[in-house]
């Protein structure tokens, strides 16, 4: 029992100490991204030059590599209007951009059309770059994101902010349900969605009956969920044997609430016919 | 009458817990055929792949994507979900690690054992493997319950997963069977087939047993490294390759052989302190002297696989990084950097523990004066290598986190605060610690080879070479060039730590031809010196938990990276004294099933004297 005592104690001790250890180091917890709405009304250069910043050291996660260990050009310790202009002058650049704005949203898109000399990666001399494609995930970043820092990083050194303050059309799917209000009202039931997107003219649906394309009244039988939604959105994806690939591709007029109204409502349709 | 009940009952008990726990894995890997496959046969009718893109006929019914989930999604049981799977994985890795690993060196220790015709071989063997098979009740109880708070608390995600490695987990369930079949086989008949002809069975029993082991494990590991990399799969998640090519991402193998090598190491580790254990207990001379060369051997065994665990490390650091610039900055870099202060801390400890014990050893036998005065250098070495290790690296922050800790430099120990510096410390101390391990092995040998000095002086030479080496390449790539990739300096310091490794060992493989050895008295080592046995596992159980938590980290808000957001409530990157926390609670609850095992596996050895009382008849007991 004495054994026991002493080489449990010995070991809560040791755990004791190693726990001490993580307490007495630097506390910082690591936030997920908030995806902010966007007020496009009340936006102005100011904030969105405030928003590119936030971006540039958050979401962007661009000074994981961008800052004074070498790893990358250090943006912020660089004048960025000069930098690129050298870049667009030197001979080994092969891309299309013009101008400063063009080459920086070039590097984000499409870091492996110009690597700047000596930080390519390993072995692939200077071709390919360690940047990764900024609107990929997993940064991900929207067309107005992107803008954003651009803006910032013109901005910081007093160079000229040469991109325009997004407007509503240029905003990403997301904000679009909240804030355009023009576009056709919302389909709030699936009937109102079916009638609204025009399914009935080639499906067998609700009370209406057409060839064209395959029953709908029973395809919760045949299809999960998931590929319900996936061929609402990607119909040429998977064609169903024995039709012709005329769907409409509905992924740019549909919003993600319509889409899931009709997956939900379609799911559950399982009989041949309407009862 | 007790001792009649004794065995049936605790077998009983075992079996009826493997079972149980047996079921529930199999519910929960069943769960999922039934919901694919009574979709499938309806959707090969409808559903035909169109010519483009590459999609082949055989996956056209997974052309689904992962999905895209919302807070609400995740179902809320008040506690974190992220925590109770934690605790639960992180038990059940303790576990699989022991119960995978210990039948590795066991086969191998009674091989050994069977070519020398040592006897004391092959009882440890046996003994090691008792370990095991509670354990492996234990392992099966955690993967069950870590199966269904998974599928209860990450419904969709697992669905997901379900989807993308479809049979392969039924595959997975098969082997779980199977290793159960041939552990019970292989404990069981240790006896039974023990000499002669009927011992190449038993081996090749052991054998079996270890391949589907590795099997399973990296099988398991598959599902790891395909959330942290996916392949196999296109950008939304949906599946375009085969199982092979999902499961053969650009990480996994590093895993395997990283997990393989640590499992090893840390299944000496735990019986080393098992052996410890019955030492401090022990009464006799005899037990002592038979724990205490058990505890070497455990303790041989982990330092041995320990070694290049390193070298495994920074092989699936680099694929890691190779794979994506930003996880892996993330990881050493970023902030989840400062556990490798902890890692330091305790890997720092594993050294220390087992140098100690090599140096309380070598009392064993009186040759060991010839190397005494070493052992001051090493531990000054060792010191040295532990602070330069543990001071603070260059951490690349946000601005916002700077401006919460007041700067990222540390001001006065910079320069060896960074990662070239620490390199010559770690590996430094890799190649003293070898030293230590030489020279314990060196300890009861009296060397008669005509060229012992001049194999001595080769020896020294390599190790001069080699430090100098590791210091030159650490400094020279670390403070003189200024490469974007420092890891050039790696390749050269792992060269030099290998060559002394592997020239040491040939070395003396050479010079104990025909070598005098000194008696070892066994037993006679310190009582102190048994406690170095706790600390190796109690810091290997820590680090374990540590690192897999830094490998779970490295994706952030994703459950599957790249492809499959975590929008759950716990998707943030937490404190480090909450990872500190869920560490020690799940190495505490690890100790506590730990000592419970050992006690297990203690009872089975006792038998109660039969009562005397004439005339009457005791029934005779079976073998165990
Ligand atoms: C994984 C590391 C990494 C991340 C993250 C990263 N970059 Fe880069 N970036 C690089 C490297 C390396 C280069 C230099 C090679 C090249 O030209 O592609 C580079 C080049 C650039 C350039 C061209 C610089 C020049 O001197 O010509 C710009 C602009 C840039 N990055 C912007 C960004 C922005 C904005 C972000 C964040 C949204 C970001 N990068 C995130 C590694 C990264
Ligand atoms: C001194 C040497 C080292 C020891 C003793 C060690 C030990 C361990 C152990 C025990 C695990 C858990 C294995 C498991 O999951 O079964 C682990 C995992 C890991 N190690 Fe190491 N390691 C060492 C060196 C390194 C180094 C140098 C690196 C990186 C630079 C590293 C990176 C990792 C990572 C990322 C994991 C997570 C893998 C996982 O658990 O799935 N290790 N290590």
């Amino acid at each position: 029992m004495n054994i026991l005592i002493k080489t449990l104690g010995f070991s809560l001790a040791l755990i004791l100490t190693f726990t001490a250890v993580s307490y007495v180091l630097p506390q910082m917890k690591g936030e997920a991204p908030v995806e902010k709405e966007m007020d496009v009304g009340a936006l102005t250069m100011d904030s969105f030059i405030a928003m590119g910043k936030d971006l540039y050291q958050g979401k962007g996660t661009c000074t994981l590599c961008h800052n004074q260990l070498g790893r990358a050009p250090d943006l912020l310790a660089l004048n960025v209007e000069k930098t690129s202009l050298e870049r667009l002058a030197d001979s080994r650049y092969q891309g299309k951009a013009k101008n400063t704005e063009g080459y920086l949203r070039e590097s984000m898109l499409e870091p492996n059309i110009y690597v700047v000399k000596g930080f390519g990666k390993k072995g692939t001399n200077d071709a390919e770059s360690p940047m990764p494609a900024i609107d990929k995930p997993p940064a991900q970043l929207s067309q107005v994101e992107i803008d954003a820092i651009i803006a910032f990083l013109q901005h910081k050194d007093g160079n000229k902010v040469t991109v325009a303050l997004p407007t509503k059309t240029s905003l990403p799917a997301a904000a679009e349900e909240k804030t355009a209000p023009a576009k056709p009202a919302l389909a709030q039931s699936p009937e109102e969605a079916i009638a609204k997107f025009g399914c009935a003219a080639c499906h067998s649906i609700l009370k209406t009956e057409s060839t064209v394309g395959p029953n709908l009244n029973d395809v919760g039988k045949r299809l999960s969920i998931a590929q319900i939604r996936e061929s609402i959105i990607a119909p040429g994806t998977v064609i169903a044997e024995g039709y012709p690939p005329i769907m409409p591709d509905l992924s740019e007029k549909m919003t993600t609430k319509e889409l899931e109204i009709m997956a939900q409502f379609l799911a559950q349709q399982k009989t041949k016919t309407q009862p | 009458m007790k001792s009649v009940l004794y065995f049936p009952l605790l077998w009983t008990w075992r079996r009826v817990l493997l079972v149980l726990m047996t079921a529930i894995i199999g519910l929960g890997a069943g769960g999922f055929p039934f919901t694919a496959s009574a979709a499938d046969p309806a959707q090969e009718q409808q559903i035909t792949a169109a010519d483009s893109g590459g999609i082949t006929g055989e996956t056209k019914a997974s052309l689904i994507l992962a999905p895209k989930l919302k807070r609400a999604d995740y179902p809320n049981i008040g506690v974190s979900s992220r925590a109770i799977v934690w605790v639960v994985a992180q038990m059940h890795l303790f576990f699989g690690a022991l119960v995978l690993a210990v039948p590795i060196f066991v086969l191998v220790i009674e091989f050994i054992g069977f070519k020398t015709n040592d006897d004391r071989y092959d009882d440890m063997a046996h003994e090691f493997m008792k370990i095991s098979l509670t354990a492996y009740a234990i392992t099966a109880l955690f993967g069950g319950t870590l199966a269904l708070s998974l599928f209860l608390l990450y419904p969709d995600f697992m669905n997901y997963m379900m989807r993308v490695f479809g049979s392969q987990m039924l595959v997975y369930a098969v082997l779980f069977f199977l290793e159960s079949m041939l552990l019970y086989i292989y404990y069981y008949g240790w006896n039974a087939l023990r000499y002669g002809n009927s011992k190449w069975v038993h081996l090749t029993l052991g054998l079996l047993l270890n391949a589907v082991g590795t099997t399973l494990l990296v099988v398991a590991n598959s599902w790891t490294t395909f959330m942290m990399a996916p392949s196999g799969v296109d950008s939304a998640g949906a599946v375009i390759g085969n199982i092979w090519e999902i499961m053969k991402g650009p990480l996994w193998n590093p895993l395997n052989l990283h997990r393989f090598i640590a499992n090893v190491a840390f299944g000496g580790a735990v019986v080393g302190a098992y052996a410890a254990f019955k030492f401090l207990c022990a009464k006799t001379a005899a037990d002592k002297a038979h724990y205490d060369w058990m505890g070497y051997t455990s303790n041989f065994i982990a330092i041995l696989a320990f070694l290049p665990l390193p070298f495994a490390g920074y092989w699936l650091m680099a694929e890691i990084y190779a794979y994506s610039q930003q996880m892996g900055i993330l990881a050493m870099g970023g902030i989840l950097a400062w556990l490798f202060v902890i890692q330091a801390v305790l890997i720092c400890t594993i050294l220390f523990a087992g140098n100690y014990y090599l140096w309380s050893g070598m009392a064993r036998t009186e040759g060991s004066e010839r190397y005494q005065w070493l052992i001051k250098y090493i531990a000054v070495v060792l010191v040295f290598g532990f602070l330069v290790w543990v001071t603070p690296h260059n951490v690349i922050f946000t601005t916002n986190e700077i401006a919460k800790l007041g700067g990222g430099h540390h001001p006065v120990l910079g320069p060896l605060g960074i990662m070239p510096a620490k390199n010559i410390a770690v590996f430094l101390m890799l190649i003293f610690t070898f030293l230590s391990f030489q020279i314990y092995r060196r300890a009861d040998k009296v060397i008669t080879v005509s060229w012992q000095a001049w194999g001595n002086t080769l020896m020294a030479a390599i190790y001069i070479v080699a430090c100098a080496n590791v210091i030159f390449a650490g400094v020279y790539y670390g403070y003189f060039t200024n490469t974007v990739y420092k890891v050039g300096s790696s390749v050269m310091q792992v060269a030099s730590t290998l060559a002394v490794i592997v020239a040491g060992s040939v070395i003396d493989t050479l010079m104990f031809k025909g070598a005098k050895t000194l008696p070892s008295s066994w037993g006679k080592v310190s009582d102190r010196s048994q406690y170095a046995l706790f600390a190796l596992p109690v810091a290997f159980t820590w680090l374990m938990a540590l690192m897999g938590y830094v490998r779970s980290s490295v994706r952030t808000h994703w459950h599957v990276y790249t492809v499959m957001k975590d929008n759950s409530p716990d998707n943030f990157i937490p404190t480090l004294a909450t990872v500190g926390n869920t560490v020690t609670f799940a190495t505490v609850l690890f100790l506590i099933f730990l000592l419970f095992i050992f006690w297990i596996a203690n009872l089975s050895g006792i038998k109660q004297k039969p009562p005397v009382s004439a005339g009457k008849i005791v029934p005779a007991e079976s073998a165990a």
